[in-house]
């Protein structure tokens, strides 16, 4: 992949990642239930891994975008206290990605588009979530990702933490808000593991090259969607036209390729990504 | 075990001229390293299992000398030009006496053919970077032109941060390499060893047809540390051990250093299809 570093380094400069990563984790920042509201209509939800429970940070939905029935995989935080309490605060547990996996399947079933919204710190680290196998479950959930014979956009709209939001990531398009993040790891965890200090979260941000532009600039995301000034989930709507510009833009091409071709597409995409 | 016996002797005579001592993580005995490593690298006082050298491994598990290791010399390119990280990586491969986090290549097991990778824990704990995320794919691959089964013996810390989110998308990249090995119906093995954790567990380390583990191995998406601090509680005996993966039904079996080499070939021979598959000594533990 030819990266111009001082490219790189430029944007960075006008980057400054760490307040992408703070305002990414804005209490008022627009999540997953608020673009479902704006961007779907008929929405009929659809709840619980039909295994152990119902995980409310990751919603499952299936609904109208424009001309075409979709399937929505959404993580959500919650707004107030109360919500994201009760969303674990935007991490989910092994049932949440084993409903999620539920609502794959049928997307592949009725060959209906994904649209995934990932907003997550990361999976839960947790007692019973290793006990109920979350490595597993995201291991098998990328693997179904893998070989899913349906269209496929992920749309980063807030944080993308490790290994929780890239279960949802391996996919056909990769759009990114302006003002979220991907990384392998929290800025605050690189720190505290790699400088032994995590108060030099911002430090770590700078290296970890993890704002949309950076993933720009390494072919890794397809679009960037602007964020205006003031933008939260009471002033989101450009952005939202934006998105669904975008969105029917990809799937008035993407629905048009045969199954297995759009599958090995997206297998050549990927095992292009050599970052070497 | 004569050979063993052997082994300890010739040991302990190098050990006299100051070569490498290891300490035992669990009856604190010092050792050279030497001796270890020929006993498997298993304590010889307390059985307790030392993270093992890839090659000593693969000699472990291979047939003699059938090992053919491919694209040794891969290095990473540094892809965020890291703080650190190039210095970093020069010091671990003299300090490990390996390139990479990965070793990949073709062997036979009771003359079964395979192609097989494993992981290195002494170089940057085994972290999944670019080059390991390629080799993994490399080998998956080649396995599926050659038409072979794939062994992967695991062992990792996780996605390494330095080369950020061209580790985790090492992640997808191994998971597609392997969804494509599956398709043509060829096996794939995991062995876990002490440690495998985040990004790996979370992809190709748990997406095997048969998963079995090494005793005592430390195996879990999030690391046992991250875990107290999220939950600010005591964690239970035995968390995330292998025989507490194996008590919830997440691994196939346990394995012992030493039946390795065994199991291995009854799995393996087990899935031949292209002949007879040959009779071969069945391990102690068969079902």
């Amino acid at each position: 992949m030819a990266v111009n570093k001082e490219e790189v380094n430029i944007a960075n400069i006008k980057d400054k990642p760490w307040e992408r990563v703070r305002n990414a984790r804005k209490e008022n920042r627009p999540q997953a239930r608020d673009y479902i509201a704006k961007l779907f209509h008929g929405v009929f939800e659809t709840r619980g891994d039909r295994c152990f429970g119902d995980d409310p940070s990751i919603i499952t939905a299936i609904a109208w975008f424009e001309k075409w029935p979709v399937t929505i995989i959404g993580q959500q935080k919650g707004h107030t206290l109360k919500e994201r309490m009760m969303c674990n605060f935007g991490m989910p547990h092994p049932e949440g990605y084993r409903k999620s996996m539920r609502a794959l399947n049928q997307a592949e079933k009725f060959s209906r588009p994904v649209i995934c919204l990932v907003d997550t710190p990361g999976a839960f680290p947790g007692i019973e979530a290793e006990a109920r196998g979350q490595g597993f479950i995201i291991a098998k959930h990328l693997r179904l990702m893998a070989t899913l014979r349906t269209p496929v956009i992920t749309i980063i709209i807030g944080e993308g933490g490790s290994g929780g939001a890239l279960a949802l990531s391996l996919s056909d398009r990769l759009i990114m808000m302006e003002n979220s993040y991907f990384s392998v790891i929290s800025p605050e965890g690189c720190a505290s593991i790699l400088f032994k200090d995590s108060s030099l979260a911002q430090t770590a941000a700078e290296s970890l090259k993890l704002t949309a532009n950076d993933l720009k600039q390494f072919n890794i995301v397809d679009n960037v969607i602007k964020e205006p000034e003031g933008f939260d989930r009471f002033n989101m709507d450009e952005s939202v036209n934006d998105i669904r510009r975008e969105c029917v833009l990809i799937l008035n091409r993407l629905t048009k390729i045969p199954a297995s071709r759009l599958v090995e597409m997206r297998h050549e995409k990927f095992l292009g990504m050599r970052g070497l | 075990m004569n050979l063993f016996k052997e082994d300890i002797k010739a040991g302990a005579a190098k050990a006299l001229d100051n070569i490498e001592r290891l300490c035992c993580g669990d009856c604190g005995k010092e050792m050279a390293a030497d001796i270890i490593h020929a006993n498997y690298s298993i304590c010889p006082f307390c059985g307790f299992l030392f993270r093992q050298p890839v090659y000593n491994r693969i000699d472990m598990i291979a047939d003699s000398g059938s090992f053919i290791e491919i694209e040794r010399d891969a290095e990473s390119k540094d892809p965020l030009s890291f703080p650190g990280y190039k210095t970093k990586i020069a010091s671990e491969k003299t300090k490990s006496n390996v390139q990479e986090g990965a070793v990949i290549g073709k062997a036979t097991i009771k003359g079964l053919r395979t192609a097989m990778a494993v992981m290195d824990s002494y170089f940057m704990m085994g972290s999944m970077g670019t080059v390991v995320g390629e080799k993994i794919v490399i080998i998956t691959e080649f396995a599926i032109i050659n038409n072979l089964p794939l062994i992967i013996f695991c062992a990792s810390g996780g996605a390494r941060m330095q080369e950020g989110i061209h580790s985790l998308l090492q992640m997808s990249r191994t998971t597609i390499a392997l969804a494509r090995h599956s398709k043509h119906k060829l096996l794939h093995i995991n062995v876990l060893t002490h440690p495998t954790t985040g990004g790996v567990t979370a992809s190709f380390a748990m997406q095997g047809d048969i998963t079995i583990a090494e005793p005592k191995a430390l195996i879990g998406f999030a690391g046992p540390r991250v875990i107290q601090q999220t939950v600010k509680d005591e964690l239970p005996e035995g968390f995330q051990t292998a025989e507490y993966l194996y008590e919830h039904g997440l691994i196939d079996r346990i394995v012992d250093r030493m039946d390795m080499r065994d199991t291995l070939a009854d799995i393996l021979s087990l899935h031949c299809k292209t002949d007879m598959p040959r009779l071969i000594n069945s391990s102690k533990r068969n079902v």
